[in-house]
């Protein structure tokens, strides 16, 4: 099998669409979503990229355009090499890429914890349910607008929710067990750095 | 040779066929000698837990080694990690299916507060959903922290007023 660096060539000959992106490591490209199936097909069947690694998305932020990414990283079991491919999503609003999984098999739960985190629909996968939050849960925690302390829900139970008058809460990290104030706690044995909101709160993103 | 002033236990020879004690002391007496565990196991906890049940620490020490994954057959549950929103409908219905009296023991700093887990996906507590008897802190606590957690709840199980309750119920 030929070694990966004839593979980019051989892509950027095939697929006008196909363009460098930058990396420190592994060669890369980025592909229209179009192309994005016939990239990889290719990169399967003649390339010797006989194996999917790992599928994830990226969010660069709520104005940014596009908005969403999904990297996919190949590897070939007889050459020893990877590949990365990146496909943007079209669509900020409704990011939709079409699904690996009829290549991969592996690709199915790799999509379904993109489309639980990030809200990115796989177009022809064969289940496409949440994989990690429960069914039901309205948002996409891993989204840059998304609060690490999450947003007031109810719990996914109805029964146990009425029962227990329980939901899930916010729950930044103020007010939790692990932040001391001065003068309530020797500060040299606190935590200081738990203060620092900037990663629990809604920071604007810088080059939204 | 035995001596009469050695006779500790009870004698029948001597005192007859008649025991004459409280109703709450006898029932409450029975409950603390057989506290079956239902183990909630669902972080690292769970790790320790064993050890628990393990013959270097031995819960069978305090009659707890009865480790029943059927919650019908179970008196104390012992929520042992992070209980996640997901996690907590089930945890909350697993509690439901076990039969009064039941006892419930947060273990860990997850299970009683949500500890480290500051975040959208874990309870902020099991309290939130289940009324926790003893907690223990730790993260995860060592096993006679566990041990001592179980002797806390057999001492609070021992001053019910079990007799009362039966018949009032």
């Amino acid at each position: 099998m030929p070694a990966s660096p004839d593979a980019v060539a051989a892509l950027k000959g095939g697929w006008a669409g196909v363009t460098d992106r930058a990396s420190l490591d592994h060669p890369a490209v980025d592909v229209p979503p179009g192309d994005l199936l016939g990239v990889l097909r290719a990169l399967k069947a003649s390339h010797g990229f006989d194996m999917l690694v790992d599928v994830a998305g990226v969010d660069w932020g709520v104005g940014a355009r596009p908005r969403f990414t999904v990297v996919y990283h190949l590897f070939s079991t007889t050459a020893h090499a990877y590949i990365r491919v990146a496909a943007h999503c079209p669509d900020n609003a409704a990011p939709e890429l079409p699904s690996a999984a009829g290549l991969w098999p592996g690709a199915d739960w790799h999509e379904r914890e993109a489309f639980d985190m990030f809200g990115i629909r796989f177009s022809g996968h064969p289940d496409l349910r949440r994989i990690i939050m429960w069914d039901g849960y309205p948002y996409h925690p891993l989204r840059k607008d998304f609060p690490l302390a999450g947003i007031e829900t109810p719990l996914p139970d109805a029964e146990v929710s009425a029962e227990t008058k329980a939901g899930l809460i916010a729950a930044p990290m103020v007010g939790g067990p692990f932040v001391a104030a001065p003068g309530q706690i020797n500060m040299g044995e606190a935590e200081p750095r738990a203060k620092d909101e900037s990663w629990s709160e809604r920071p604007p993103k810088p080059g939204a | 040779m035995v001596s009469a002033n050695s006779e500790l236990a009870y004698n029948s020879k001597i005192e007859g066929d008649v025991v004459v004690s409280r109703a709450d002391a006898v029932i409450n007496w029975i409950r603390t000698s057989s506290m079956w565990p239902m183990p909630m196991g669902l972080a690292c906890c769970a790790i320790e837990l064993m050890a628990v049940g393990a013959s270097r620490f031995d819960i069978a020490r305090f009659g707890a080694e009865v480790m029943r994954f059927s919650p019908r057959q179970a008196d104390v549950m012992i929520v042992s990690g992070t209980v996640t929103y997901k996690m907590a409908s089930a945890v909350r219905r697993i509690y439901d299916q076990m039969c009064e009296p039941k006892w419930v023991i947060a273990m860990g700093a997850c299970a009683s507060s949500g500890g480290m887990y500051r975040s959208y996906a874990v309870l902020q507590g099991v309290d939130r959903i289940l009324p926790v008897d003893v907690y223990v802190s730790g993260c995860p606590p060592r096993p006679e922290a566990l041990l001592d957690a179980l002797i806390k709840l057999q001492q609070k199980v021992k001053r019910e007023p079990s007799a009362s309750k039966l018949l009032s119920a």
